[in-house]
């Protein structure tokens, strides 16, 4: 099969772009780590209430670990607990949520924080919060007719 | 090509119109909903009636994603087959009515739903939300239309090849054939998750569904969907235009190949949809997001060929100089302009794909109304301008009128009004989502954050775009009207371009079915079925139905 000179050009470039972007990707993810949330942990959408950490919403600082504090949240039709928080400027944290009902979004507006939280799965997130202010969380996958009005707030603190 | 038919069986032209009818039905619903979605977001309008926006916006995706694509789409690919490989046989033409009353009735029933507020869980469905059974059913009605439609064109291409042994098929009919292709092997996912899954559930007799079996089947469907929009496009782009202009076909074996290689590499993909989700080990994400660039390719192969047509076009008028050929193209011709505008936008269309694909970027903008505005430029520009483009002609060419040049000029100032209306409304959306609005949300202060108030004039901006597009979209109806029931009697060309004589033939491996659907079948297989297996092994208790609206 002929293909145009030019042709050959075009698309050796094109792919060798699609090579260079591909690597950029995979260095990202499986050199330094940038994964997209994928925490494989199951739980029982039912018991949520009584399986930790979910038993106890909120920040908690830890020990001994990667990052500094986790912050636990539980989202349902059409609120997320907790409604609001405090997380001290600069902290290593690790987002950990779960839904009780239907699919939810949580997304923390201005952030890369942006995680499915479907039933039966734990949806984590490693982030630091290097920036002070007041950050909007927000559900970002449709779930009912108050779906607009699920919200909560973080507050970076110094 | 001794099949060629000049003009199309006016038996198979009633059944292309058949099919164009509910299609412009569609785009009226669909687009009224649209309007009133950007107002209602535009936080000065409130809807009227007790109707909740969450039930426009089901009726906008539905009618539109669903409805207006694959009505048009079935009734083009038939009048392409009936044009380039010879009128339908009895048989053909009756499989092609049952699949369009399939289709039809499947459409009533899931309108009716959503009318009664039963079914207000959008276009995609997501469990555990659960819908009324008949909403699922009605759907189920479309695909299976769909398959019965499809079989025609199949039947046809089967029957054309029995008589013209050792020859390459017309390329208009192969580009079908391959369209038809990936939608059955595509709707499988779908019929998967409907038949075995939501509609027991939703009748009852089951209690629980897989949430992540369900979303994983729907996007094994959900992202071939969108290259089933594109396909005829580019069958309008690669075999129409070249004609419209009066130019040759540039390469009629690159064009088969692309077409091949969306067969192969727009299905093992659907993961680039979930990358935010929990369940799915992310090793397996990464390689589907590698399948997605591949697919990249074909769309590069489009667009030298069509810009090696135009130039080589132009060139061929006396043109000089690097970009003197471009006033030489035919402007004032709509069957052209108006396609020429939505392959324009398919440039930051397909930029801003591959942002979305790329793994960790894709973070920054999930489920924000950025996604929105990239298929507003993908389907709602690139997709339906072609399909406007394609009407100019076709409706004519079956109801054998023509197209007036009072029509032709009504057609680009609707195209120029949807290229202004578009660049506002997804040039909007794509602003807000990179600050984090969100996508399929109704108005909302987000209890006076300060972030959602900066959100709240692009959302006007979209409001704008909104409006104007509106207003195309009426000019649109008008000329559809025009064009079946009052222009003028004539003869308006079903323009089917000539390959270059400088091309060579094509080679028949293109024609071997067993050879491309066993390499898209092994692709399916190697990106879904240990990810699938983990699915289902470490699958957590199912989840009850929910109807939270």
């Amino acid at each position: 099969m002929h293909m145009h000179k030019f042709e050959k050009i075009w698309l050796i470039f094109g792919i060798g772009t699609l090579l260079v972007f591909l690597t950029v990707l995979g260095v990202s993810a499986f050199y330094l780590g940038n994964q997209p949330p994928s925490c494989l942990a199951t739980i029982n959408p039912e018991k949520v209430d009584t399986t930790a950490p979910f038993n106890e919403p909120g920040l908690k600082k830890v020990e001994g670990k990667d990052w500094d504090y986790e912050l636990v949240y539980v989202a349902q039709a059409f609120a997320y607990s907790p409604g609001e928080i405090e997380v001290p400027l600069g902290a290593k944290v690790k987002v950990i949520a779960t839904t009780k009902d239907v699919i939810h979004g949580f997304q923390v507006a201005g952030t890369n924080i942006n995680m499915m939280l479907e039933p039966g799965y734990i949806s984590e997130y490693v982030t630091t919060f290097d920036k002070a202010g007041e950050y909007l969380i927000l559900c970002n996958e449709y779930c009912g007719s108050g779906h607009h009005m699920m919200t909560s707030k973080i507050k970076v603190v110094e | 090509m001794n099949t060629l038919n000049a003009k199309i069986d006016p038996r198979d032209g009633k059944l292309v119109m058949a099919h164009f009818y509910v299609a412009f039905i569609a785009l009226a619903v669909g687009g009224l909903a649209g309007l009133l979605q950007t107002l209602v977001r535009s936080g000065k309008f409130v809807l009227p009636a007790g109707i909740g926006y969450y039930q426009i916006l089901t009726v906008h995706g539905v009618v539109l994603g669903l409805v207006l694509t694959t009505f048009f789409i079935m009734g083009f690919q038939i009048a392409a087959t009936s044009r380039t490989s010879g009128t339908l046989s009895n048989l053909q033409r009756k499989l092609g009515w049952i699949g369009f009353w399939l289709m039809t009735a499947g459409t009533l029933m899931a309108a009716t739903m959503i009318l009664l507020n039963k079914a207000s869980v959008l276009y995609t469905f997501y469990a555990p939300l659960q819908a009324h059974f008949i909403y699922y059913l009605g759907l189920t009605l479309v695909v299976v239309g769909s398959w019965v439609d499809g079989a025609a064109v199949l039947g046809k291409y089967i029957s054309w090849r029995k008589q013209n042994p050792g020859q390459p098929s017309p390329l208009i009919t192969f580009m079908a054939v391959v369209n038809t292709m990936l939608w059955i092997v595509a709707t499988i996912g779908v019929a998967a998750t409907v038949l075995f899954q939501l509609l027991p559930w939703s009748l009852g007799i089951v209690d629980r569904v897989d949430v992540l079996v369900s979303r994983t089947l729907f996007w094994y469907f959900g992202h071939p969907l969108v290259y089933f929009w594109l396909l005829p496009a580019y069958m309008a782009w690669y075999v129409v235009i070249p004609k419209v202009i009066g130019a040759k076909i540039f390469s009629d074996s690159l064009a088969r190949l692309s077409f091949i290689l969306f067969l192969l590499f727009s299905i093992p993909v659907g993961f680039h949809h979930q990358l935010m989700e929990p369940g799915i080990d992310p090793a397996w994400k990464f390689l589907q997001v590698i399948l997605t660039f591949l697919v990249v390719i074909p769309s590069l192969m489009t667009a030298f060929s069509l810009f090696a047509t135009f130039e080589s076009y132009g060139r061929s008028k006396g043109a000089t100089g690097l970009f003197g050929w471009f006033k030489k193209l035919p402007w004032g011709d709509a069957r052209f302009t108006v396609p020429f505008i939505g392959m324009l936008s398919f440039i930051p269309a397909g930029a801003g794909g591959l942002v979305n694909a790329s793994h960790q970027l894709n973070q920054v903008i999930h489920n924000t109304i950025w996604v929105t505005g990239h298929f507003h430029l993908t389907l709602a520009t690139a997709v339906v301008l072609t399909f406007f483009g394609i009407s100019y002609w076709l409706v004519p060419h079956v109801t054998g009128r023509v197209l007036t040049k009072a029509m032709n000029k009504l057609a680009i100032y609707q195209g120029v009004l949807w290229a202004i209306g578009m660049t506002f409304m997804s040039g909007a959306m794509h602003a807000a989502g990179l600050l984090g609005a969100p996508r399929r949300s109704s108005f909302s202060e987000y209890g006076g954050a300060a972030q959602a108030t900066e959100w709240i004039p692009y959302q006007i901006a979209q409001a704008v775009g909104g409006t104007i597009l509106f207003v195309a979209i009426i000019l649109m109806l008008y000329i559809f009207v025009n064009l079946a029931f009052f222009a003028p009697k004539g003869e308006e060309e079903f323009p089917i371009g000539e390959v270059s004589d400088k091309a060579e033939k094509s080679p028949m491996v293109f024609e071997n079915w067993k050879l491309w659907l066993g390499i898209t079948a092994l692709l399916i297989l190697f990106a879904y079925t240990i990810p699938f297996i983990d699915m289902i092994q470490n699958a957590p208790i199912g989840s009850k139905g929910y109807k939270l609206w």
